[in-house]
């Protein structure tokens, strides 16, 4: 097996304008996709969303700045650790996973010798 | 698949490439090329299993076929080429393995379906390939889907097929392409390093990913048919090379799939499109139109071939872009002359073509095909539509189907207007003198 990070890439101002119930719905869809992962045989080792870019502070260097990396219409909102027999799987994976007003990268994590 | 008949299956591309193998006794390096061409896939597939890893087997049966060309010369050609390669490439990979153990620690990177036992190749998997007792397995699947996964880009699928399944060396490939050898060779080095970091698995996908998966597999082999079809730049038209490679890929796989309605579609397609290749341009370079082509010089066993497999293809309902493409070269190629080709069964086709497959391309091609039915006129309404669909903007094909049909209906100052955008967005030498000759007819010139 090995790890994949799904990293969740949405339109932040879509959510900053959705009713309570496109929010439950959310909710639901990824209460959902903690199940359905179980069932292609992988798992999910972690997962968490994260507060909007607004929150966000940059360090380049010493210097701190207000603000995201890289301001995009999508960003960053939230990932899952996965674990995965194989890309194939882990594409399987990523596809259930919700992404209404975006869409998921998925990354290989990197192993290191000796560990 | 047995050792004694992997080394004979007919999986070379194209023919004609002459070597010494029809002789009685073929020289030891002549065997060697040729079964380079021939056998480098089976030998390729079956070591990178061993292997664990796509450079490691490559290393291996690279050393393979250069023992191959002393050990031929000493002892006699054998009489399995093949089984002989890949028995000599998996002990490499094997000896390897064994005595390097950082090598062996970092692999697998080629990940191996089945569970964790066939995880570890190494030592302990003797290859199965011994000599006389064992079964070679054929992988050439593996490696043609693993080469063409859709996490790869499309031109990284293209360059490892070639570097891969076909054996071809980074800097062919990068000059079939028109780019630098660099810029290939970093190609294909980040596309395995994907293929081992991502662990994109050594398999072949199982039956509810199959028709996606195969498709892609289709599109590379059909891609570097029409990049050799009509080669994007220079002088000659045709690029007998790619062309061959593809047609090779084609046979290969309908081999192997021999239930796929779309593979066969596919071989069909390519067949029937390449019996008219020593008409499609003059003796002087000039191109010619299917009208103008003779027909009696087209490859009537291609043709014959072609044709049985289109029915086979289209017997199991459903048909598929692949085999439907096959079905309208068959009827251009059953026609005995171009003014008896019938184009309302052809128009017939392309409407279904439309419907297995959403592409604006085939909407442009079916304008053509109606402006013969049902005249100039027609074909130039349908033309209209796509070009305020915008998708074609820059395919020099949509102003040169426009400026034709325009020259046919004596709309002089408009086809002059088509032609010369056409001209602008060619870069094929022959095609640019033909839309430069019909220019200076329709300008008078």
């Amino acid at each position: 097996m090995a790890e994949y990070l799904i990293l969740i890439n949405e339109d932040e101002s879509a959510y900053a304008s959705a009713s309570p119930d496109v929010l439950q719905e959310v909710m639901e869809a990824h209460n959902r996709f903690a199940k359905q992962v179980e069932e292609t045989g992988g798992s999910i080792v972690s997962g968490r969303a994260l507060q909007p870019t607004s929150t966000a502070t940059s360090i380049r260097g010493d210097v701190v700045t207000d603000g995201p990396f890289a301001e995009t219409k999508e960003a960053l909102g939230g990932y899952y650790l996965v674990e995965a027999r194989d890309l194939d799987q882990a594409l399987e994976i990523a596809k259930l996973c919700p992404a209404r007003f975006g869409g998921v990268e998925v990354r290989p994590i990197m192993v290191f010798d000796g560990m | 698949m047995t050792g004694s008949t992997a080394g004979g299956l007919p999986a070379e591309p194209g023919s004609g490439t002459g070597s010494g193998a029809g002789n009685d006794r073929p020289t030891a390096a002549d065997a060697v090329a040729d079964a380079h061409r021939r056998e480098w896939a089976f030998v390729l597939a079956a070591t990178a299993r061993v292997a664990g890893d796509l450079d490691l087997a490559e290393e291996c049966v690279q050393d393979a076929y250069v023992s191959a060309l002393q050990a031929w010369s000493d002892q006699g050609v054998p009489r399995n080429p093949g089984a002989w390669l890949t028995t000599a490439a998996r002990r490499r990979a094997i000896d390897l393995l064994r005595r390097d153990t950082t090598l062996r620690r970092k692999l697998p990177l080629l990940v191996e379906p089945g569970g964790p036992e066939t995880t570890g190749p190494g030592p302990e998997d003797p290859g199965g390939a011994e000599e006389g007792s064992g079964v070679i397995p054929d992988d050439r699947l593996r490696l043609i889907f693993t080469c063409c996964h859709p996490a790869l880009a499309r031109e990284a699928q293209v360059a490892l097929t070639l570097r891969l399944v076909c054996g071809l060396s980074t800097a062919e490939i990068a000059q079939a392409f028109l780019v630098s050898e660099p810029t290939m060779a970093a190609r294909v080095t980040r596309a395995k390093k994907k293929i081992s970091a991502a662990r994109i698995a050594y398999r072949v996908p199982e039956s509810a990913e199959l028709p996606d998966r195969l498709d892609a597999v289709l599109t590379v082999v059909h891609l570097l048919y029409t990049t050799g079809h009509t080669a994007p730049d220079g002088a000659r038209l045709v690029r007998d090379d790619l062309v061959d490679r593809a047609l090779g890929l084609a046979r290969m796989l309908s081999l192997l799939m021999p239930d796929e309605a779309e593979v066969r579609g596919l071989l069909a397609l390519l067949l029937l499109t390449d019996a008219r290749r020593a008409t499609r341009c003059a003796p002087d370079g000039r191109l010619l139109l299917l009208e103008e082509q003779d027909r009696s010089q087209w490859d009537r066993p291609a043709i014959g071939e072609g044709t049985a497999l289109v029915r086979e293809a289209l017997r199991g309902g459903r048909p598929g872009r692949f085999a439907l493409q096959a079905a309208i070269a068959a009827e251009h190629a059953r026609a005995p002359a171009y003014r008896d080709t019938d184009w309302r069964q052809i128009l017939l086709l392309y409407d279904l073509l439309g419907r297995a497959w959403t592409s604006p391309v085939v909407a442009l091609n079916r304008a053509v095909a109606l402006a013969m039915a049902d005249g100039p006129e027609a074909g130039l309404a349908a033309i209209g539509d796509l070009e305020r669909d915008g998708r074609l903007a820059g395919y020099q094909y949509l102003p040169a189907a426009k400026a034709d049909l325009l020259r046919r209906l004596g709309r002089a100052d408009e086809a002059a207007q088509a032609y010369r955008c056409a001209l602008g967005l060619a870069a094929n030498q022959p095609e640019r003198d033909f839309l430069t000759r019909r220019l200076a007819e329709v300008t008078g010139g």
